[in-house]
């Protein structure tokens, strides 16, 4: 069993939708703006092609945070994804934190095609967030951490 | 087991300065299912194309990851060179190694080590990606128009000219809607009949151009390109092949006392009836709520004087089904009811009228024949209140009236009283505003006009109370500028009443599955940068349908919606997205919840018989999403409990395989 | 109540109304009755049982029921008739083929807490106003509260209406009540995060993963659940280590939120006493509190607060900066 040491970084999976927040990261890097390699992002059609599975599954396999990003409220390339995925996230992370999980591990964040800058400095803090909350120890299943 | 190749790109120093390529190829090499790797300088150049297109054929790859620079750079690019060569173009998958790497990170063996990380995911995926097919569906070229009115008229037209068939459905026995009843036109005040009438008529001449006057759809089945509608012809009694309009049967007809639509019963029709006298087409229809002879069997005047014998009481209604590729939405709108406002009396005094009613009162062609008399005792006003913003820009919760603001009022309401004092300059006119909103070419500078050469009273404030009193409107009102309470006897007062979608609107948005907001118009496909497009694919949106506008901005509208139509007509074939939402029949529990988040309606349910493991048959609800149609944002695969929903090209096993091995 | 229940049965299935009759079945014990289904007055006659014990919620089973041939008659109790409300929703029941009788229920008892009370061997139980009467084999009466041996749904009522019936059996419906179902969640809320964490750690970990209350539960009918399906990613049985269980009833109660009608089964019959109404209650009280009050299988809904939004929705970050802090 892999045991962590002070050497943790955090690991974090960013959901991006396709439209915008996928644009607006490409938008972060043409512009050069710099966020912790910590950040790895999964590119979905739109934000609400996020099932809390994939979310869970996340934190399963030792994630420590998880951010989901989309086109702002209105925006959305399919008119109501968003609308739905927010409801869904706003749910999940409630029972998240009824669970007793540390708030601020999950996070959702609208970032358009033009909020390069945006991106960066929501990537920066989440780390940060992340970061001080440190290990996610909760939800965590050893079990996929035995290679 | 895939075979799969990896291709990393330098993409000159911008990856290469701060990723060890060398590194992600050689440790990409060794992941399972990877049976060649290796890097380039340029891998979107002619030569990298050719590097992974040769590799393809010598290693029998069936899977491709790049990476490079942004999948919304060049995954197209990598995925017409796999195609050239025969491999699926949905086998080439992406690592961003560039925006999202490279040019974000400086310390190398970061950099180097979340490249990895990113090929690994990209490799996870393409182990369950599938060969996609985009599916074809041909188009029919002819278009079908709901609602004559000016936006439906300017649609069919344009799209006639370009050489398709248009059919236009109207409800009422003419077309020409809500313009035809509106005297003059703000703000170069041309009459309204001047400009309408023409298109009326060169729209029942385009031969390109099919009527269906005093119809209505019924039912609206398939989707983009291949549409099956039923179109119901209601009996008017009259048969229209043979009517010639010459309107002897309407001065004859017995029963002289039937509220005229056309002049919001402001005067009276016959059982048989033209609306009016440029109606298109002209042709006669009888009230089947008033005819003598369809109530009780005697009768029959407007038979015995009809020269052609056009006259059928036996009509029936009659279905004609038609195929079309498209279908306009320009199904317009109707002022609100004003009697739910107490205040304003509207239904204690004839005189206090809506301003459709004012344009009808003002109208040569009107119940007054263009004179001002005052509905109760037909005398000339000398006094009248303008009251604006009625229903419009209510309180969120309201159930009398909107939050919206209806766009036309402020302007159409600085037209008749312009006219009014124009015409009659002894008529004192005060307009009770909220704010006066006049955005539009020339539009402040005529609201300008009515109040400095006109001499209108503007009058910043809300009517409080209107009170029949022997003969007058006592009218009561705050001057918020001046902070005091006003007194008008007034002889008339005019409701500017808001406006809200047609009634006819919500059935049919539920026919077409296009979606529509609170209020019921219906939604662009996009706010900004698809507002003639609902989300519903093949189904277009022309005119106040879509929200308030003024007659300027319907026709613009109407010709960009005809644009579109026509852009999808001149296709012989429409090629779909192939990443679009797919559902396992075996799965599916039939619970309708991914139809319901679906925002393009392409979700439909059959019952299907299956059998069952125990050698039963059952029959099943299941879904089943018309490629067609689906965009591929993946709401239903979300909502779907069992899993039976999932997105091809984004599947639910992709995704947490891309999770896996990032989180490894 | 069970002789009006067992002569309307017999006369809807003598009348031909219906073919067979959903009901309970007496068990080994006054306590264990099942759901059944019944074919003839004799069987009726022999085994239809109804009493403070037949709390089982009966309209999961017309499912498949209303897939066969014939109509069959129900009996429903008014949480009963709200699941098969939620059915008819959700188009997996066919109403053309049940025939409802509508019936009250004003609390039924939990075997468990009469067993604590130092109770066995009750050969019947009587309902007075406000008490149960037990008899037990050793000629003891026992007068017990209602309220102290209530099963923890009925205690936390939330409404006698029957919401969907052909007829009622006593000819008149009743009301929604008032109830402090979501005071539990509250206290719950108000616990600091590692006070909470603890709190679930010890019920989840007591799981067993036996799916009693997915197969219970009427809001999950999936024709393959994802747990059991190889594909989903998802399949998995034993109980290794504790995220497996936490996410099986994350999942299952997202799965639900929306659907769930409260009506309570998932906790009755778990055999660890695992709390698991707690989990669809928080996403029923955050629904109400966030998106308006909503009660799953109350009338015909197409929507609910999951499958629908408003433009305006708090954004999730509310979720951080509301209560539970412990404070």
């Amino acid at each position: 069993m892999q045991v962590k040491n002070e050497n943790w970084k955090p690991l974090i999976v960013a959901f991006c939708c396709n439209w915008c927040s996928y644009a607006g990261a490409d938008l972060a890097g043409t512009n050069r703006l710099n966020y912790p390699a910590d950040v790895k992002i999964i590119r979905v059609p739109c934000s609400c092609r996020v099932n809390p599975m994939f979310i869970l599954r996340a934190f399963q396999r030792g994630a420590d945070g998880v951010i989901v990003c989309g086109c702002h409220p209105g925006d959305c390339h399919y008119t109501s994804g968003n609308y739905y995925a927010r409801r869904r996230m706003t749910l999940l992370f409630s029972m998240l934190d009824y669970l007793g999980i540390e708030k601020g591990r999950t996070r959702v964040e609208w970032v358009s095609a033009a909020e390069g800058q945006k991106f960066a400095e929501t990537m920066n803090s989440f780390v940060e967030t992340i970061t001080s909350l440190g290990e996610n120890k909760r939800l965590e299943d050893l079990r996929c951490k035995t290679e | 087991m895939q075979r799969i190749g990896v291709f990393v790109c330098w993409c000159g120093s911008n990856i290469a300065g701060t990723v060890d390529v060398k590194k992600v190829a050689e440790t990409l090499g060794h992941e399972p299912g990877v049976v060649f790797s290796t890097d380039y300088q340029y891998m979107c150049s002619q030569s990298g194309q050719d590097l992974v297109k040769d590799s393809i054929r010598t290693y029998n790859l069936t899977g491709v990851v790049i990476c490079s620079c942004s999948p919304r750079m060049h995954e197209n690019t990598f995925r017409k060179a796999a195609a050239s060569v025969g491999l699926n173009p949905y086998m080439v998958e992406i690592a961003n190694i560039r925006e999202q790497v490279s040019w974000i990170h400086k310390d190398m063996e970061t950099a180097t080590e979340k490249a990895i990380i990113l090929g690994r995911a990209a490799i996870a995926k393409v182990h369950l990606n599938a060969p996609l097919i985009a599916g074809e569906t041909p188009v029919t070229k002819r278009a079908l128009v709901i609602g004559g009115g000016i936006a439906g008229i300017q649609t069919a037209l344009d799209i006639a000219e370009a050489g398709f068939e248009v059919d236009i459905v109207e409800k009422s026995p003419t077309i020409g809607g809500k313009m035809a009843q509106i005297d003059k036109t703000f703000p170069t005040l041309d009459c309204a009949a001047c400009i309408l009438t023409p298109k009326m008529v060169e729209a029942s001449q385009q031969e390109n151009i099919n009527i269906y006057a005093f119809s209505e759809v019924d039912e609206v089945k398939g989707f983009v390109g291949n549409f099956t509608v039923k179109i119901r012809r209601k009996a008017r009694y009259v048969k229209e092949e043979l009517c010639t309009g010459c309107g002897l049967c309407t001065e004859k007809c017995p029963q002289k006392k039937v509220p005229d639509e056309f002049n919001l019963g402001l005067s009276n029709r016959r059982a048989i009836y033209i609306p009016f006298a440029q109606a298109v087409p002209k042709v006669a229809t009888i009230d089947p709520n008033y005819c003598t002879m369809l109530k009780t069997g005697k009768c029959g005047v407007c038979s015995k004087v009809c020269g052609v014998k056009a006259i059928d009481y036996t009509q029936k209604d009659e279905i004609v089904e038609r195929k079309y590729g498209a279908i306009v939405v320009a199904t317009g709108f109707e002022p609100i009811k004003v009697d739910k406002f107490e205040e304003f009396a509207y239904a204690q005094s004839p005189d206090v009228v809506t301003s459709l009613e004012y344009e009808r009162l003002m109208n040569a062609a009107g119940p007054t024949g263009g004179t001002l008399l005052r509905p109760s005792d037909k005398t000339h006003p000398h006094t009248i209140v303008f009251v604006q913003c009625v229903g419009s820009r209510c309180d969120e919760k309201s159930e009398k009236g909107k939050p919206y603001c209806s766009k036309v009022c402020c302007m159409y309401t600085a037209k008749h009283a312009m006219l009014t004092r124009e015409k009659y300059p002894d008529t004192e006119v005060y307009v009770f505003y909220i704010d006066v909103r006049t955005p539009g070419k020339n539009f402040d500078e005529f609201y300008r006009r009515a109040v400095e050469h006109y001499g209108v009273h503007y009058v910043k404030g809300m009517v409080g109370k209107v009170t029949p009193e022997n003969g007058k409107l006592k009218v009561q009102a705050s001057d918020l500028l001046d902070n005091r309470q006003l007194h008008i006897d007034a002889d008339m007062v005019v409701l500017a009443a808001a406006i809200e979608p047609d009634k006819s609107a919500r059935p049919l948005a539920t026919m077409l599955t296009a979606s529509m907001d609170t209020n019921d118009f219906f939604t662009e496909a996009h706010p900004k940068l698809r507002p003639v497009e609902s989300p519903t694919a093949g189904v277009f949106l022309s005119g106040m349908c879509q929200g308030p506008k003024d007659i300027p901005e319907t026709v613009s509208q109407a010709s960009a919606c005809a644009a579109k139509v026509i852009g999808l007509l001149v296709k012989d074939k429409l090629v779909g997205n192939p990443c679009v939402a797919h559902s396992d029949e075996m799965m599916c529990n039939g619970c309708s919840q991914c139809q319901n988040v679906c925002p393009y309606g392409a979700i439909t349910y059959t019952e299907k018989e299956f059998r069952m493991p125990d050698r039963t048959t059952a029959v099943r609800r299941v879904a089943q999403v018309n490629p067609a149609v689906c965009q591929g944002c993946g709401a239903c695969t979300v909502t779907c409990p069992s899993g039976a929903m999932d997105l091809f090209g984004f599947s639910n096993n992709q995704i947490m395989a891309e999770v896996d091995a990032i989180c490894k | 109540m069970q002789d009006r229940m067992i002569a309307r049965a017999k006369e809807l299935l003598a009348d031909g109304t219906v073919d067979r009759v959903m009901g309970w079945k007496k068990g080994e014990f006054l306590y264990d009755a099942t759901p059944a289904v019944f074919y003839s007055a004799e069987e009726l006659d022999a085994g239809f049982v109804m009493n403070a014990f037949t709390a089982a919620n009966v309209s999961k089973y017309l499912i498949k029921e209303t897939k066969k041939e014939g109509k069959i008659l129900a009996f429903l109790k008014p949480c009963d008739s709200f699941s098969f409300r939620q059915l008819m929703n959700e188009h997996r029941v066919d109403r053309d083929k049940v025939y409802i009788v509508g019936i009250p229920s004003w609390g039924k008892a939990d075997m468990e807490k009469i067993r604590q009370k130092g109770i066995t061997g009750i050969t019947s139980i009587e309902e007075r106003e406000g008490d149960f009467v037990v008899n037990t084999i050793l000629r003891e009466t026992h007068v017990i509260k209602k309220y102290d041996v209530y099963l923890e749904k009925c205690k936390n009522c939330k409404s006698k209406e029957i919401v969907v019936y052909d007829e009622l059996l006593d000819g008149e419906n009743g009301a929604a009540v008032t109830n402090s179902r979501f005071d539990e969640v509250a206290k719950l809320e108000a616990m600091t995060p590692d006070e909470r964490f603890a709190f679930w750690q010890n019920e989840l970990s007591r799981c067993i993963r036996c799916n009693a209350c997915r197969n219970v539960c009427p809001a999950c009918t999936c024709e393959k659940c994802v747990f059991d399906n190889p594909k989903s990613g998802l399949e998995n049985k034993a109980a290794a280590t504790s995220f497996e269980e936490n996410m099986f009833h994350i999942i299952r109660a997202f799965h639900v939120a929306g659907r769930c009608t409260d009506c309570g089964e998932c906790s009755r019959v778990c055999p660890q006493h695992i709390p698991l109404h707690l989990l669809n209650r928080k996403f029923i009280k955050d629904m109400n509190e966030l998106y308006g009050d909503f009660q799953a299988g109350e009338a015909e809904q197409q929507r609910h607060p999951v499958t629908s939004y408003r433009t305006d929705d708090a954004e999730p970050g509310v979720i951080y900066t509301r209560g539970g802090t412990g404070k």
